[in-house]
């Protein structure tokens, strides 16, 4: 045995920003290029707005984007793709259409006249979108039988009510029914370069890769549609909501809490808040409820955000048996983190943790392609990161306790389990009011 | 058909060493982002398990993170993540790996972490039993309470492989794992967790003399142990087709995944690299030759994945593995149908050879895949650990792009050749939910 002592921790040095540029185009796109060299790659990101898209045209139209232009095949697209090392592919969240891709540097040229044509010449070929139909219709049947997909479908549900957010992933034979000239219209309709944001991070010249972006894409012009999405409404806490899964070996524990978003001077506290009660491992509840009573391999919880609203989630897939047991240590952390200041220790640790995976997540060119893209979603910039972690290292334990207090308070909370309700009910029942209900 | 782009390569540095008490360490420093990855790999894993014990490998995987020397249970966890790190552990089937990613100035903690509990965790009746149950919830999560569980990563070895070591279930039976005993994992660490059964490797931005002092500081009194002797667990290949059916009653959809042997993957690299290419001539992306055929033209599958090593480590596992396909198919797809078109199209590709321009596409698209995962300082530190640990040579991670552009025609068409069906172990998963 030998004793030894923790070593001290260099401080952090002040986050630098890499070298960036950004320019907005006549037709609207903005262009955001930044320069991270560290591989010969370059890594894309363009988000588009979608906000109140039907949802399942939207959801086809993501899947079949790259299906085909007026001169080439699907298979022509993804082949011109691979000869610079590219890939691109599309999805879509309630706000956005958002295309991602990544190539060789030496590719970036190519693949920006590839995504030109693509956003200005679809074709939606008729084979090709009623394959890519078929295949998006098997992946919601199999997306409807995973626990985690049917717990958030009837949390999302139950905390968006008549909201369009309440809804994020179609119905199999609403996607039947959508035919290829809905695409085509939908396509010219929204995918628009108004409000559209383009993120290049690589090993590139930004000035010189805007250019590029601005030479493959000044022929997409066309007016955006404003589509502003009314204000999420705030969560009405009611009982626990109980979907039965008979047989199920585990339950899907999922809460929903009120929060702040990115922008909010009080948001830097909540986001400590939340880590002290569950948002990383060395977390309240996770220590607890995995750590100390084994209940659980990978709870967590994170603050989502969307245009209209931000919401905090918890997640647990929890043993059948200990159903009951794990909603109230759960009920317990709330309620504990919502009356009682945390420790100054436990702040600081918080605290380190936020501001250095901060550092981690922009280490990397995907990672920061992710960040800068998300933010500008959200109309800020690389440089918040420094407001941010200004904000995250002052804030002080009565303003993290004061958050606490508001918004991670137990009697907010909309509740959701997924799970075996014969055997759940009655544990869950003795802790508070439940209801039966489907997903 | 555009030509390709030139493949570009990678130049991290690379600096190797050897303690007193054997560990082998590669320092691989790069200053272009102010954080550090810290990988520590143990030559053990899956196949090392004893019969009665399986899933015990990953099992003592938790273990490891349960408190050591100088450190309480939780203390691993919060000593990382208050250093604003992230951390975590993984069990293969030939080695188990832990490491840590953190902001430049926690290095010398993440190494103080790491040779903490190497010189010995603390092995406790009590953390024994909360991470048994811990480890029953990873399984009920990734296995036994969704759909296609374990498919196909545990449910083709039994089909492919006779030996206990190469065909058990790697996550354990419940069975297993409840009988695991503190004297067993005292006797697994005294057997294989020995420094001289270990590699560490730093990666990002440090200074190689000041991490060399801070390595020998922390690992350098580590007691000396010699690694156990090295199984080989190679055994036959299949001689007649292999073929196994289950039904999986959460999933909406059949499946079927195939596998076949390949060349040991370290002794005869230079056959095995073409297979690493031919996985992704076939499957990687709407242009390749089963995803054309079978998802576009026969609408036979709905997605369809090849690669090699049943847990995606092409480069980082022994002999004997295999390459897999695998497919979802729609409702009533016929995997008999799926696995003849395979057959046919591996017959054309062998008699026909490659399309111009097919190969070169597919090697620039996988260098991209393989620069890509290096620009994460966990991802240089980790393969480089394994690197080192299976090969003695970390520095292959900056010429895997390069080897697989110089791949030949040749090469591939002999490899797709080897894809036989009496060479394939096939399973069949059933839709047990199918409405």
């Amino acid at each position: 045995m030998t004793n030894k002592t923790l070593p001290d921790l260099v401080p952090d040095a002040k986050i630098k920003l890499p070298r960036q540029a950004e320019r907005s185009l006549p037709g609207g796109l903005t262009v955001i290029a930044i320069r991270r060299p560290a591989v010969p790659l370059v890594e894309l990101r363009l988000r588009v707005p979608f906000s109140k898209a039907p949802l399942p045209r939207a959801t086809l139209l993501s899947q079949a984007l790259f299906t085909g232009t007026g001169a080439m095949s699907s298979v022509d697209i993804a082949a011109e793709l691979q000869a610079v090392g590219g890939g691109l592919s599309a999805g879509l969240d309630p706000d956005r259409l958002l295309i991602t891709g990544n190539a060789l540097a030496s590719g970036l040229d190519r693949v920006l006249e590839i995504l030109a044509t693509v956003l200005t010449d679809p074709a939606y070929p008729n084979a090709e979108v009623g394959t890519e139909r078929d295949r998006l219709v098997d992946h919601i049947n199999v997306a409807l039988s995973q626990p985690a997909h049917i717990a958030r479908t009837a949390l999302l549900k139950r905390v968006y009510g008549s909201h369009p957010y309440a809804v994020q992933t179609p119905e199999p034979e609403q996607v039947r029914a959508v035919r290829p000239a809905q695409l085509r219209k939908l396509h010219a309709d929204r995918v628009r370069p108004d409000g559209a944001v383009l993120v290049l991070v690589g090993d590139i010249n930004p000035e010189k890769a805007i250019d590029a972006a601005e030479k493959a894409l000044g022929s997409w012009t066309g007016p955006g549609r404003d589509e502003t999405v009314p204000e999420a409404p705030p969560l009405e806490p009611g009982p626990l909501l109980l979907v039965d899964r008979p047989g199920s070996v585990q339950s899907s524990l999922r809460m929903a809490l009120p929060a702040l978003p990115r922008t909010d001077p009080r948001y830097a506290a909540l986001q400590l808040a939340n880590m002290i009660f569950g948002g990383y491992f060395s977390s309240r509840w996770v220590e607890n409820l995995r750590e100390d009573k084994g209940y659980t391999y990978g709870p967590h919880t994170a603050i989502e955000h969307y245009l209209a609203g931000s919401t905090l989630m918890v997640a647990a897939e929890v043993a059948t048996e200990v159903t009951g047991p794990s909603l109230l240590e759960t009920l317990y952390e709330l309620g504990r983190i919502a009356s009682l200041p945390p420790g100054e220790d436990e702040l600081e640790q918080a605290r380190r943790y936020v501001l250095g995976t901060l550092r981690l997540g922009m280490s990397t060119q995907a990672g920061l392609a992710g960040l800068a893209s998300m933010y500008a979603s959200f109309g800020l910039r690389l440089e918040h990161l420094r407001e941010h972690s200004a904000a995250l290292a002052t804030a002080t334990l009565d303003q993290v306790a004061e958050v606490a207090a508001q918004f991670l308070a137990p009697s907010q909370a909309v509740t959701v389990v997924l799970g075996d309700a014969e055997k759940v009910e009655a544990p869950l029942a003795a802790l508070t009011q439940v209801v039966r209900g489907t997903a | 058909m555009a030509r390709r782009s030139k493949i570009p390569a990678t130049k991290y540095p690379v600096e190797r060493f050897t303690l007193d008490n054997g560990l082998r360490v590669v320092l691989t420093p790069d200053r272009s982002a102010p954080v550090v990855g810290v990988a520590v790999v143990y030559d053990v894993g899956i196949r090392s398990e004893p019969e009665g014990r399986t899933g015990f490998a990953h099992l003592f995987e938790h273990l490891m993170f349960q408190g050591s020397e100088n450190l309480e249970k939780l203390a691993h966890f919060r000593h990382v993540q208050g250093s604003g790190g992230t951390f975590n552990g993984s069990t293969h089937l030939d080695y188990t790996d832990y490491f840590e990613v953190l902001p430049a100035g926690a290095l010398e903690r993440a190494l103080f972490l790491e040779a903490d509990r190497m010189r010995g965790p603390r092995l406790t009746e009590e953390n024994l039993l909360n991470q048994i149950d811990v480890v029953k919830e990873e399984i009920r999560v990734n296995v036994l309470n969704r759909p296609y569980g374990g498919f196909p990563w545990l449910k083709l070895p039994p089909v492919m492989f006779s030996t206990f070591a190469n065909s058990h279930d790697g996550y354990g039976s419940f069975g297993d794992l409840d009988s695991a005993t503190v004297e067993d994992a005292v006797a697994f660490f005294d057997r294989y967790y020995a420094s001289g059964n270990a590699t560490l490797a730093v990666a990002g931005d440090f200074d190689v003399a000041e991490a060399s002092a801070m390595i020998q500081r922390h690992f350098g009194d580590v007691p000396a142990r010699p690694a156990p002797p090295l199984p080989d667990f190679d055994e036959p290949g299949p001689e007649a087709e292999r073929r196994d059916v289950y039904t999986d009653r959460l999933a909406p959809l059949p499946g079927v995944a195939s596998a076949w042997r390949v060349p040991d993957p370290i002794a005869a690299f230079d056959d095995y690299l073409p297979y690493v290419v031919l996985a992704e001539v076939l499957t990687d992306g709407e242009a390749s030759r089963l995803v054309e055929r079978l998802v576009q033209r026969d609408r036979s599958v709905t997605s369809i994945g090849g690669y090699i090593g049943f847990m995606g480590d092409e480069f980082q596992v022994r002999n004997p593995t295999a390459l897999l396909l695998q497919a979802h198919m729609p409702p009533g797809g016929d995997a008999e149908k799926v696995l003849r078109t395979v057959d046919e199209e591996l017959e054309r590709l062998v008699h026909d050879g490659l399309a111009p321009g097919e190969l070169e596409r597919t090697q620039a698209r996988i260098a991209t895949h393989l620069l890509r995962d290096t620009d994460a300082v966990l991802g240089r530190a980790l393969p480089m650990a394994v690197l080192e640990l299976q090969r003695g040579r970390p520095e292959l991670l900056n010429e895997l792009p390069k080897l697989v552009g110089e791949v030949t025609e040749a090469q591939i068409v002999t490899a797709a050749a080897a894809l036989r069906p009496d060479r394939r172990a096939t399973v069949e998963v059933l839709p047990g939910a199918a409405q």
